[in-house]
């Protein structure tokens, strides 16, 4: 079984939200139609967004640091959004995992977002039909693009890399292997929904020196002991030679 | 309008009348068919058909008026058959299936009322007449019922939303909804068949008594309640001390608009005591007083009838949906 998913490196995310704009771009152009904005370029825009970058300041100032987080649909192996559609427009995909929303069967009821814990799903207000993120269902799988291109549009902007797909049921996939290694985490593990998409954590990276990784034990100066220091009056090497 | 901070959902006013609608509208059959198996067993005087063919018409006016309000929560009206579909795991499918079939049954006992066919069914071995009226009650009244728990259901089942995951919002949704009903009933037989205001009128009373004490154990249930997502939860980083410096966006969006009502902690401090005062302690006085004085019975539903409005204004709004979160600070 397969379920396709993002991990997140939060460790090199920059917040630079290239990923939101091509999400929006790649998604605002396809077939399904656009994802409406109002007041675009008005007093109060407002527009539905399948991914967005939020930002959160950690700890107090001066010992603070500043995480940037994208937000998405995280196509949860138990998504609690799917069960309660009355109408079966949510749905998620048996051959991979993709959690999408049928936009000819939705009602726009709302109560798929009421049963979604991560506030992942938007309502398009001109279409009137739910959307969320579809993992480019629309691009990952279309053979007419080259097979580097066939990855979600905001993997494909990241400029740091921080964003990874693949298969998290592969063990040897770039995306299980980053979750293992580098402490994988899913959000609000408290719900049980088995978010498939997963956080990497903040690393710091600490270098331990030691005292004779500074001082080298085999100095010469030590091994033969110290050259007697000449006396502050006296001339030395560096009065009489340039080097 | 969005005030971050800690807010919650905005109830939509589609969802308040429809609930608060067919909730009286059940309640009202409740205490129609609960009149006639009374008089069934000779334990009051049966009334006239046009007693219980009137008030069905009134539960089916009822039970219209809450499907005409619930169109209103749907972004596409037109493809509202649909939500039928899903009866096998959405409580909301189940009720856009039980709210019909009562309706239905309600017009066919509506009219077997007003037009006098009763075929006779069975006549049980003790000489009682059981005719087809009895038998669509019961099979209505069991609607009734499943509608109650599928209304209370579609919150209940949410396990995130705290406040509503109780067994008590299925409960509490049966017992206003029986309160306003045999209120109303108490009304109708006021104007119709005053002998029997009183029946109504003191079922009313005790009805309204048991939702205030289940309303009121959910509220101080609720003020009890720990969040169990924490914003350290919801992005994952262990740290006491973390604050949300932008959400990404600064023109508001569905999130922001579906999950924060907007009003402020005074208004909600002022609607609690309303909707406990009106709903359920000015109703009990109106319905002991209406017994002597029937004409307050009138006053009696109106009264209720708001503070239930309050009341499920209030039910939504006091929801604390964890995607909050996340849309803390415009920036």
């Amino acid at each position: 079984m397969t379920q396709l998913a993002l991990v997140i490196d939060l460790n090199v995310c920059v917040g630079c939200h290239a990923c939101v704009t091509s999400c929006k771009e790649w998604n605002t152009s396809g077939s399904a139609g656009p994802l409406y904005d109002e007041n675009p370029y008005g007093a109060d825009p407002t527009g539905t967004f399948f991914n967005r970058v939020q930002t959160y300041e950690i700890g107090e100032f001066p010992n603070s640091e500043t995480l940037h987080f994208p937000k998405s649909c995280l196509h949860c192996e138990d998504p609690p959004c799917v069960p309660v559609c009355p109408t079966g427009a949510s749905y998620k995909r048996k051959q991979d995992g993709i959690v999408l929303v049928d936009y000819d069967k939705c009602i726009g009821c709302k109560y798929c977002t009421w049963a979604c814990p991560y506030g992942a799903r938007e309502i398009d207000e001109k279409q009137q039909v739910m959307k969320k993120c579809t993992l480019c269902v629309d691009r990952i799988y279309d053979m007419t693009m080259p097979e580097a291109d066939r990855k979600p549009s905001c993997v494909k902007a990241c400029p740091t890399s921080a964003r990874l797909f693949g298969d998290i049921h592969d063990p040897e996939s770039v995306v299980s292997k980053a979750i293992r290694e580098d402490g994988g985490y899913a959000l609000m593990p408290e719900w049980g929904t088995h978010p498939a998409n997963h956080y990497l954590p903040r690393r710091k990276t600490h270098i331990k020196i030691h005292q004779d990784e500074l001082e080298r034990a085999d100095n010469p100066l030590k091994v033969d002991r110290q050259l007697p220091k000449p006396g502050k009056g006296e001339s030395s090497m560096e009065d009489v030679s340039a080097w | 309008m969005y005030l971050p901070g800690k807010q919650t959902m905005k109830p939509a006013f589609s969802v308040i009348f429809l609930t608060t609608l067919i909730g009286a509208g059940q309640g009202l059959f409740l205490a129609l068919f609960t009149h006639q198996s009374y008089a069934l067993f000779g334990l009051l005087p049966m009334q006239s058909d046009a007693f219980y063919g009137y008030g069905g018409l009134l539960v089916l006016l009822l039970l219209a008026g809450g499907l005409v309000a619930s169109f209103f929560h749907l972004g596409r009206p037109e493809r509202a058959w649909r939500s039928a579909t899903q009866w096998r795991t959405s409580w909301l499918s189940r009720e856009v299936i039980a709210l019909p079939a009562f309706m239905g049954m309600a017009l066919l006992y509506a009219g077997l009322h007003l037009t006098g066919i009763r075929p006779e069914v069975v006549t049980l071995p003790s000489g009682l007449l059981i005719d087809l009226s009895i038998v669509i009650g019961v099979i209505a009244t069991l609607l009734a019922f499943v509608l109650f728990i599928c209304t209370g259901m579609i919150y209940a089942c949410l396990r995130f939303l705290r406040e509503w995951h109780t067994p008590l919002t299925v409960i509490n949704y049966t017992l206003m909804g029986g309160a306003s009903g045999f209120t109303l009933a108490a009304l109708y037989a006021a104007t119709s068949a005053p002998t029997e205001a009183g029946f109504f009128a003191g079922w009313a009373l005790i009805i309204t008594l048991l939702a205030f004490v289940g309303r009121f154990a959910s509220l101080a249930r609720n003020a009890r309640l720990k969040p169990k997502s924490t914003i350290q939860t919801a992005i994952g980083v262990k740290h006491p001390r973390i604050a949300q410096r932008s959400m990404g966006f600064m023109g508001g969006s569905f999130n922001t608009r579906e999950f924060f009502h907007g009003k402020s902690p005074a208004f909600l401090r002022t609607i609690k005591p309303a909707f406990l005062l009106l709903a359920f302690v000015l109703p009990m006085a109106l319905l002991a007083l209406g017994l002597y004085t029937p004409a307050l019975l009138t006053f009696a539903f109106i009264v209720q009838y708001i503070g239930l409005l309050a009341e499920r204004w209030f039910f939504f709004a006091q929801a604390n949906h964890p995607q909050n979160l996340y849309y803390q600070t415009i920036g």
